[in-house]
């Protein structure tokens, strides 16, 4: 729970400390003193929906953090068996990096006003985050296929537990992907779907920060290990 | 002396949010089921909250059968008391009190309190009800099912919850596993609305630090709430995969009735951090609300500005923070490491300060106030004296050396049932008597309310006062009958009796509240748009109730803070938020 604790204390003082800046020197109770004054305090700099995306990625980190953290206490018991991971994962990273490039060009192009080339890259970001989807489902095959059932060992349940999890999260992302690809296939112009590939676009940077992270502790989990 | 007229708006900085289209619906359906508007669905959400916390009380009165008058119900045996056992406080602590305190009052107020036409993302508020209602059903389900729903205790302790033996160990478990994820889902729907909303759709000149406590209160909370969820929706997922496919996540090896199990090396105790990690902010989840509604309350019906704003905004900020670093408090027999307990004990006590700080500045508020004892009022001062009661109990609880004796004692039921059950529960009532005439424009009956408050108020003290005496007898909680024990005498079984026919007369004093509820709704005294002679923006719509859109055609511009009450020099005894300041000469 050390590491939960770490990464939320860390979110939580964030949330604090930008409130109580809000809040310091700040006397309500005088009347018009901080009509004025008061112009930016509190206001966020961004689009309503950007920062609920925000807010939806800190419940995100903390849903994550806390399955490592599950991850890593259950690690210390006597029973676990370390599992080695498909080397196939490496080509999925890779599809996931790329997916990623793509959304990156794609927002790059719609804010340049370019249809055609925000066109490409999101078909090319959906393809390879499907790609990426397929290639787990397939690294799932190859260990049930060599023994490494769900049952067999809490290494083999918390692989299948993250990556479900994972790609639960990858297929969210893929439905507003849909709407907004359909949208540019209609033909909207590009200014009004630009902030829908914007969020995409964050939104794929946080998956492939997290797949990184979980593939990183998959492949090489005794090293985090400390207390074994 | 001439006076220069003075441009108001000149003062106010520009909106910070455009004007966005609202969703207007064309249908009786549209505007009434599928309601995208955040009043309606504060008020679907209260009612299902209700619905299904009225089974709660059932369930709780049939308990306190039981435990005054052992074997006299053949329909009451160990396995289905259990079951009452969980069900009651899982619905009460979720399904009841977190939706509604944030689904029901945060919906409600929080676009009118900021003065704001509707939640920012009105559509996902839809769907977090629909979700949160197929929860509850899902939940309701699990009473139907071969087996009937989990006894396990509200908090689900694996091994045994899902374990033979455990009444509900196949389905009943799946379906409050299942109920509760996707109470979690609809929940993280409503709380990113609730927060991007606090924090970008407030009306002009509505500063953070203008913000009524309410607000401030119930922002915090689901702050709280959506980074404490996962915890449970971890865990959740976790045991269900244990329970349905035979991982051992939380399952050690163990025998049971004869036979070795699948099962091996799995943590109970991880299940125990990951679900207190949830846990006890939870607890805060439902008293920050409290904390926030009785602010309010005092205030208003004490006509006098609440004493110590800024303390009380940071009391809401620690308290938030702090939160997070008292769970294992919960664990204090599970065998951990006594630092550990060391370090839990202290940042357990640590948080009784802003928590002391905001009940000091309460009964200051009240200091030669003008109080007005009407009933949202008798209700906030309950709540101050229940959560004291309570709270001084948790003082007992929080040190590990008094903790160990006690745990699994009636005492701990006595003392979480003071303070995060009567004391929120008294501040539910006292907002809903006090934002019952905005909702619909009329207001309670105040005898019926009068009636319903003291027997609330003194019957809850008839019921949990004496049970701190069992506890420290030793009668342990959960227990279907507590016979032939040495250390339990004949006063005891007594004292059973005594309150169990206490919470019988508490029940039914709801009758009479939910008759109220529903008389006044047809014939109840007309309220007139601001029958408290409030401050706050939910009080100055142009309709009461208010319509869709909240403000009519402009949105209404803020002044002052929420607490301008019987300033000196003024022609009333309070100033809307919204009023101009006065003109100066030039």
């Amino acid at each position: 729970m050390t590491i939960t604790l770490l990464v939320l204390a860390a979110i939580m003082a964030v949330i604090v400390w930008w409130l109580l800046r809000q809040t310091v020197n700040v006397s309500p109770w005088v009347e018009q003193q901080s009509i004025g004054d008061g112009h930016d305090a509190g206001a966020v700099p961004l689009h309503p929906v950007k920062l609920g995306l925000g807010v939806f990625l800190a419940v995100a980190t903390s849903l994550f953090v806390l399955l490592i953290s599950a991850y890593f206490m259950r690690m210390m018991a006597t029973d676990w068996i370390d599992l080695t991971v498909p080397r196939g994962l490496w080509l999925n990273t890779g599809a996931l990096i790329l997916a990623s490039v793509a959304m990156q060009s794609s927002v790059a192009a719609a804010r340049r006003g370019q249809g055609d080339a925000v066109r490409i890259g999101l078909m090319a970001a959906g393809g390879f985050s499907f790609l990426f989807l397929l290639g787990q489902l397939w690294a799932w095959q190859q260990l049930n296929a060599a023994g490494y059932y769900a049952t067999a060992n809490p290494a083999n349940a918390f692989f299948y537990l993250l990556t479900a999890m994972h790609g639960l999260h990858l297929l969210g992302g893929l439905y507003v992907w849909c709407r907004t690809t359909a949208k540019v296939w209609r033909g909207i112009e590009v200014a009004k779907v630009r902030l829908s590939v914007e969020l995409c676009t964050v939104y794929w940077h946080f998956l492939l920060l997290v797949w990184l992270v979980l593939f990183a502790l998959l492949s090489y989990p005794t090293p985090f290990a400390l207390h074994r | 002396m001439s006076y220069v007229a003075h441009d108001e708006s000149a003062f106010v900085p520009p909106a910070e949010v455009e004007e966005v289209e609202l969703y207007h619906p064309k249908t009786w359906i549209g505007k009434y089921v599928w309601s995208q508007d955040a009043k309606v669905i504060a008020i679907q959400y209260g009612i299902t909250a209700m619905a299904i916390g009225l089974v709660a009380l059932v369930l709780s009165g049939l308990m306190r059968l039981q435990l005054g008058f052992p074997h006299t119900f053949s329909f009451i045996d160990p396995g289905t008391y259990l079951q009452f056992v969980t069900m009651h406080g899982m619905i009460m602590v979720i399904y009841l009190l977190t939706a509604l305190f944030l689904g029901g009052f945060g919906n409600y107020l929080i676009p009118l309190m900021v003065g704001a036409r509707d939640m920012v993302f009105p559509y996902v508020n839809m769907v977090s009800y629909w979700v949160y209602l197929f929860a509850v059903l899902l939940l309701v389900a699990s009473f139907f099912v071969p087996g009937g729903p989990t006894g396990a205790g509200w908090t689900l302790y694996p091994p045994q919850a899902i374990l033979e033996g455990t009444p509900g160990a196949d389905w009943g478990i799946l379906l409050m596993l299942v109920s509760l994820a996707f109470f979690i889902i609809g929940f993280t729907m409503g709380g990113l609305n609730y927060v991007v909303t606090v924090l970008q759709a407030r009306t002009r000149g509505m500063t953070l630090m203008r913000l009524p406590l309410t607000v401030w209160a119930i922002f915090m909370a689901t702050i709280l709430a959506l980074l404490a969820f996962p915890a449970l929706f971890v865990s959740a997922v976790m045991m269900t995969l244990d329970q349905a496919l035979g991982t051992s996540f939380f399952m050690p090896a163990l025998v049971s009735q004869g036979q070795q199990l699948g099962y091996s090396g799995g943590s109970p105790v991880l299940f125990q951090h990951l679900f207190w990690f949830f846990g006890h902010p939870e607890v805060y989840i439902v008293v920050l609300p409290a904390f926030g509604i009785v602010s309010d309350l005092i205030s208003i019906h004490a006509r006098k500005n609440i004493f110590g704003y800024r303390m009380m905004v940071w009391a809401i900020l620690a308290i938030g923070g702090l939160s997070f670093i008292v769970w294992a408090h919960h664990m204090y027999v599970s065998g951990m490491d006594p630092y550990f307990g060391f370090f839990f004990a202290t940042t357990t006590l640590i948080i009784a300060v802003p928590t002391a700080i905001k009940v000091y500045n309460w009964v200051l508020t009240l200091w030669r106030g003008n109080i007005h004892l009407t009933v949202p009022m008798l209700f906030a001062i309950a709540f101050v004296f229940t959560f004291i009661n309570g709270g001084l109990t948790g003082l007992f609880l929080g040190n590990v050396t008094v903790d160990l004796p006690l745990s699994d004692t009636m005492f701990v039921v006595a003392h979480f049932h003071m303070v995060m059950a009567v004391s929120p529960v008294l501040a539910v009532f006292g907002a809903i008597y006090h934002w019952y005439p905005k909702i619909t424009g009329r207001m309670l009956d105040d005898t019926l309310g009068k009636i319903h408050f003291w027997v609330t108020f003194i019957g809850t003290y008839a019921i949990y006062y004496p049970m701190h005496y069992l506890g420290i007898l030793g009668v342990p909680r959960r227990y279907y009958a507590v016979q032939n024990l040495d250390f339990v005498p004949q006063s005891a079984h007594d004292l059973n009796v005594a309150i169990t026919i206490a919470a019988l007369i508490v029940a039914a004093a709801q009758v009479v509240f939910l008759y109220n509820l529903v008389h006044s709704y047809f014939k109840g005294k007309p309220s007139g748009p601001n029958p408290w002679r409030a401050t706050t923006l939910e009080w100055q719509t142009p309709e009461t109730p208010p319509k869709h859109g909240n403000f009519g055609p402009q949105l209404p511009v803020v002044y002052r803070w929420a607490y301008d009450y019987s300033v000196p020099g003024a022609p009333e005894d309070f100033i809307p938020q919204n009023q101009p300041p006065a003109r100066k000469p030039a």
